[in-house]
């Protein structure tokens, strides 16, 4: 089995701060569901946060869709990040595009040609349920639809890896369902590996999942 | 209207800059003209026991540009009422010579007195009127009014770089939250701020034209052409290449440069 990510002796902390995560070791074979969950200010967020390289390891070594983040440089960066689909609690979507621009950028960013991105965020749109809200901005939607073209835009390219940071955290039951849903059938027909960053896990999960807790600094899996 | 929004603030500013720059230009061609024209009529008599040749006083001094005598028959008009023909004739060759010396330029004080001094090294000059009086009020006018221009552009310089500077921030934080966004789908830096290149290039380009607009309308206002000519100097007001090329390079420069500073100034975000 393929491992998408490989942690050895990782310890990650902010700058001159003290450190959040301390040699955690782990892999995840592609194709999987993990969750990830932890008390508030436990370094959930933070271990998510390296894994798309906007936290260096301090110490260790972490291995991503087969790029070294350690010392990585902004080439080999950018060229993962290209390859991975990230959803945010509060979305980010860029407030001045449309919601059909916003869930382009990975694939602009990828080179995708126009024809084929047009076709992309029609099905996208479709399979979020918000046909009928293409052409508006982002301010104009409710928190669950911005989640919702966030989810679009983090499957667009088909990436390899999604990490999502509590992407139901200010969402209420049926938004939140909705999000669970796409995960799942991202993960099972398409094959993309989730990892999942949350404060609970949902009940009704229809996908084998592997499950990570962090505490005081130390990553365990829960069996 | 947001997209105009968007526009507008930086068009604003690029466009004072470029009035300034412009206003300055022509203030420095009116002052350049009214220099010329204040040299055309200013001009040095000098006196001579003997006849000078022009080339010898020409030579004097670099600044005197022509040199033409000033005919005694006006002066001997006046006294010929009881005067012989011949004592007149006498009387004529014993009249020292008077010469009008025209100037290059409109000189300083200190020019004016090098040229005194040059013009006595010849022994035959015996007298110099150069109405150094006069000349010096109207050069410290001329004076007085450059230095009024220049401390007007440079109070206009600052409010419009504080202006820039103020739009810099304004574009550093609207911009930043989208490059941020791109930068985490891995969008290379050129990616990221082509969006910020190519909105500054529009607003060069605009700022620029509305400047063109501005000053074809102000160059052909009969108003203006009248101030000008009321002090007797023509100007030219907007020169469709020279001037244009400076404004519209001057524009791109500046907009690159506040965009530049932004993408340098990004901070990826953690």
């Amino acid at each position: 089995m393929d491992k998408v990510i490989m942690a050895q002796d990782l310890s990650l902390s902010y700058s001159n701060s003290e450190t959040i995560i301390n040699k955690a070791n782990f892999s995840i074979v592609s194709g999987s569901f993990v969750f990830i969950t932890g008390a508030s200010g436990s370094g959930k967020s933070t271990l998510l946060k390296s894994l798309y390289g906007a936290l260096k390891p301090k110490q260790g070594s972490l291995v991503v869709g087969g790029v070294e983040l350690k010392g990585v440089t902004t080439s080999k960066l950018n060229f993962l990040r290209r390859h991975v689909g990230i959803v945010f609690q509060d979305y980010k979507l860029v407030k001045e595009w449309t919601i059909e621009k916003n869930i382009m950028l990975p694939l602009i960013i990828n080179g995708y040609e126009k024809g084929v991105t047009q076709n992309q965020v029609d099905s996208l749109l479709k399979h979020v349920r918000l046909k009928h809200q293409a052409g508006k901005f982002p301010l104009e939607l409710s928190g669950g639809e911005q989640q919702r073209v966030a989810m679009a835009r983090a499957l667009a390219h088909n990436p390899i890896l999604i990490l999502a940071d509590e992407p139901t955290g200010n969402l209420d039951d049926y938004s939140s369902q909705l999000i669970w849903n796409l995960l799942e059938g991202a993960n099972e027909q398409l094959k993309t590996t989730v990892i999942v960053v949350t404060h609970h896990i949902p009940q009704s999960m229809n996908v084998d999942y592997k499950h990570y807790h962090i505490e005081y600094g130390s990553l365990h899996e829960v069996v | 209207m947001k997209s105009f929004k968007n526009h507008l603030s930086l068009v604003t500013a690029l466009l004072s800059i470029l009035f300034s720059i412009q206003i300055f230009i022509i203030v420095d061609r009116s002052i350049e003209a009214y220099n010329e024209s204040l040299a055309k009529n200013y001009s040095v008599i000098i006196v001579s026991q003997k006849k000078l040749d022009s080339k010898s006083i020409l030579s004097l001094n670099s600044m005197i540009s022509e040199v033409s005598e000033l005919s005694a028959d006006s002066v001997i008009k006046r006294l010929n009422s009881g005067i012989s023909a011949k004592n007149i004739e006498l009387l004529k060759l014993t009249l020292p010579k008077f010469y009008k010396l025209s100037l290059t330029h409109y000189p300083t004080p200190s020019q004016i007195e090098k040229l005194r001094r040059d013009l006595l090294t010849n022994r035959a000059i015996t007298k110099i009127e150069d109405f150094s009086h006069t000349h010096d009020i109207t050069y410290k006018l001329l004076l007085l009014f450059k230095n009024v221009v220049s401390l007007f552009a440079i109070v206009v310089f600052i409010v419009t770089s504080l202006l820039i500077f103020k739009e810099l921030r304004i574009w550093q934080f609207k911009h930043s939250e989208r490059m941020s966004i791109m930068g985490l789908f891995g969008a290379p830096a050129w990616l990221r701020s082509a969006v910020l290149f190519r909105l500054a290039i529009v607003d060069a380009i605009i700022a620029s034209v509305l400047a063109f607009g501005l000053f074809i309308y102000i160059s052909s206002s009969s108003w203006v052409q009248e101030q000008f000519s009321n002090i007797g100097i023509s100007v030219l007001i907007f020169d469709i290449v020279n001037d244009s090329t400076l404004l519209f390079v001057t524009a791109i420069i500046l907009s690159i440069l506040l965009a530049s500073l932004i993408v340098l100034g990004h901070k990826e975000e953690v």
